[in-house]
């Protein structure tokens, strides 16, 4: 159960072996969490990051995910529940970056990134939802991105997934009011993970680290929206503003 | 949407409602169950009840005591039956969901007063036997008040529950042992739905005060030793704020019921009038960190210079002495949308160190705190899981959004806990479930009680939940 300053007993992570929800899951067993459930596709890097955490001392399990596998997803969230009881944190870490100079091109590969990072996500997060309209409390934590706030051309098809994910649960997040369950979205900048390992960082790139205290400062604020690092919103707000022939011509 | 598990063809009203408890802090929601009479409750506590129930007050407790996330409430607010028949032996019989302003405007202009009377009159009975609270005066608990009480079980059954010879007598035996699970057992081991109370004779409706200005922390417990004797209630306001060798400035208020000799001859010609101002509403809204270092230094500040340095049997009214706060109906949204925590613990004589450290812990972040509360308790309740034991106790408010807060209390309960002391349950929003054990040695006793009054383990609550306080082994 989650307490007055913004501490939970257990978490799952949906896309267990993202870089941002492992820092995050750390902060939070360093605050008083005790159970984690890691699901996502690849188990054996998915017990890689179990251990980790065992060593800070949650109890934690491990469960088969795939967010493509759209049908799976109500029976997924539904053993989760029936194994472990209440889970007052769903941190929801699914997506693909893709390839975008090849995508593009590829309506197969378009499907991928959208299925995962938006339909999938979209699907795994109202049965997450609905489980905590039951249980009557709970937070489901959302990864957007700021690539999803003003799309560029560079990488359009993951940005316009982030950017439909991020309406999709601020919605998602109103439509729950009076229920006791919260949503927060979080949009990080560039940040340096496996995910963007090779790639040229973006300007204010951080490392999940931050991201994950960001998330952490959010969760005892009860906030819906959290930029990280927080100077990323007044830069995106320029941003979204920018005239697109102007867009196009910047080196970013 | 109607939720899964929710009770059907129940007598009374169904509500879906967000609950916090008084602080403001963790909502979850649940289903408010207010039925229409107390037999309602005994023909229907015996249900599954899908993720349990626990009764809800008035939504006193700071925590999250009368909450139960996805499960039932039930809601006894409406039942405040009162028989006054036994007024003259100094008892009242009552519905659980009477609250004590109901009870005093009662029994006050008829000369007596409740034995235990918290810092808010706008408590029921079934919470204050739930909470085994306490208040000024220093020789009980609300448990020491109570003549007998009648709890409903989820096994559907009802027992008159009591620490007195007659309760003891009943044949089982069973009886005083819920007794001692039930007061201060935080509603998990059924719902109380009457009780009746032991009264104090009182000539006046008025309080003799002495106040005095203590110029620091031990000052002021030197005071409170020395001459509290003389007083049936004492408490001292002391400055959170100050600091260096200031440190927990304080004025000492000190009081006893009125003789009608002590009242002048306007308020001797009605000397049981209870005054009672009519209440002002809070706004409905603040600004968040309204309640910042600034705001809570000035007012500190004022209140501390506006006391007199001493003031001698001065008259005051009961709702002057004992509830200042209710006066402002909501004072609670004045911390904004993050809310705040009461924390209150209590530690033996011998152990006035913690008092003085906790102190200077909130004086060295420079804690926004508005006054904090130290009192003295002499004796120990029957509850086992009760809160009150010989010793001093200190209660101090804090806006959620200070930073560090999290470690800072976990550092205070380690010393409250080494010095053999507790914090409040009816208080407490944020501890670790690892300290139940130590701060309440009797714990082990208290869930087998319950354990025993809830086989199914119906009763339920996100302060059950967080704690691990009910005993979910055997069952689930």
């Amino acid at each position: 159960m989650k307490n007055s300053l913004g501490r939970v007993e257990s978490v799952l992570v949906l896309g267990g072996t993202s870089d941002i929800a492992t820092a995050t899951v750390e902060a939070l067993i360093g605050r008083g969490t005790r159970r984690v459930v890691l699901a996502g596709r690849d188990r054996g890097r998915l017990n890689q990051r179990a251990e980790t955490l065992r060593a800070l001392g949650a109890e934690v399990d491990v469960h088969e995910f795939e967010a493509l596998d759209f049908d799976a997803h109500v029976g997924v969230i539904d053993s989760v529940w029936d194994q472990h009881g209440d889970i007052d944190l769903v941190l929801l870490a699914v997506g693909a970056l893709g390839h975008p100079d090849t995508d593009e091109r590829d309506p197969g590969a378009v499907v991928d990134v959208i299925g995962t990072g938006f339909t999938g996500a979209a699907s795994v997060g109202v049965a997450t939802a609905e489980r905590m309209r039951t249980q009557g409390h709970g937070t489901i934590v959302v990864l957007s991105s700021v690539a999803g706030e003003r799309v560029r051309r560079a990488n359009f098809v993951y940005g316009s997934t982030k950017a439909g994910l991020d309406g999709f649960f601020l919605g998602l997040g109103e439509s729950l009011r009076g229920t006791g369950v919260h949503v927060m979205v979080v949009r990080p900048g560039f940040v340096h993970t496996a995910m963007t390992a090779g790639m040229k960082p973006a300007p204010l790139a951080v490392g999940p680290e931050r991201v994950a205290a960001d998330i952490v400062r959010g969760l005892e604020r009860g906030s819906e929206l959290v930029w990280s690092p927080p100077t990323m919103r007044p830069l995106m707000s320029v941003m979204r503003h920018i005239p697109r022939a102007v867009f196009r011509r910047l080196p970013i | 949407m109607a939720h899964e598990g929710r009770e059907t063809n129940l007598p009374g009203t169904l509500d879906d409602e967000v609950l916090t408890g008084w602080a403001g802090t963790a909502p979850t929601r649940a289903t408010r169950w207010r039925p229409s009479t107390i037999g309602d409750v005994e023909r229907h506590l015996a249900r599954p009840w899908s993720r349990g129930i626990i009764a809800r007050g008035l939504g006193r407790s700071y925590g999250d005591a009368a909450q139960n996330a996805g499960g039932h409430v039930v809601d006894l607010t409406g039942l405040e039956h009162l028989d006054g028949a036994g007024i003259d032996e100094g008892v009242i019989a009552c519905d659980a969901g009477t609250s004590l302003a109901t009870i005093m405007a009662s029994t006050i202009p008829r000369g007596w007063f409740p034995l235990v009377i918290p810092g808010t009159r706008f408590v029921t009975v079934g919470g204050a036997i739930a909470a085994d609270i306490h208040g000024k005066y220093r020789h009980g608990s609300f448990a020491s008040s109570v003549v007998d009480a009648r709890l409903v079980t989820t096994t559907g059954d009802a027992l008159t529950i009591g620490p007195t010879a007659d309760a003891a007598t009943r044949p089982g035996g069973r009886e005083k042992a819920a007794w001692a699970a039930t007061v201060g057992g935080m509603g998990l081991t059924g719902v109380v739905t009457n009780a009746r109370l032991r009264l104090h004779p009182i000539e006046t409706a008025w309080l003799t005060v002495d106040t005095e200005r203590c110029h620091d922390i031990d000052d002021c417990m030197a005071r409170m030793l020395d001459r509290d004797d003389r007083y049936r209630y004492s408490v001292a306001w002391i400055d959170t704020m100050a600091r260096g060798r200031n440190l927990g400035r304080a004025v000492l208020e000190r009081a006893n019921h009125s003789t009608r000799a002590e009242l002048d001859s306007a308020r001797a010609t009605r000397p049981l009038d209870y005054v009672v101002h009519p209440e002002v509403n809070a706004p409905p809204w603040f600004p968040d960190g309204l309640v910042n270092r600034v705001t809570i230094k000035a007012f500190n500040e004022l209140w501390f210079r506006k006391a007199p340095r001493e003031s001698l049997a001065h008259l005051r009214s009961i709702v002057s002495f004992f509830h200042p706060l209710d006066r402002v109906i909501g004072w609670n949204r004045v911390y904004g949308h993050r809310g705040f925590l009461q924390y209150q613990f209590v530690v033996p004589y011998g152990a006035e160190a913690v008092v003085r450290r906790a102190l200077d812990r909130f004086s060295a972040v420079a804690a926004p705190c508005f006054l904090a509360v130290l009192k003295r308790f002499e004796s120990a309740s029957d509850g086992l899981m009760s809160f009150p034991m010989p010793g001093w106790t200190l209660t101090v408010d804090v806006p959620t959004s200070l930073g560090g807060l999290a470690e800072l209390l976990d550092d205070l309960d380690a010393e409250v806990v080494a010095a053999g002391g507790r914090v409040y349950l009816a208080k407490d929003s944020r501890l670790d479930r690892a300290m139940l054990p130590d701060m309440y040695p009797r714990f082990a006793e208290w869930r087998e009680i319950q354990a025993g009054l809830d086989p199914r383990r119906t009763m339920q609550s996100d302060l059950d939940r967080r704690l691990g306080m009910v005993d979910r082994k055997e069952t689930s």
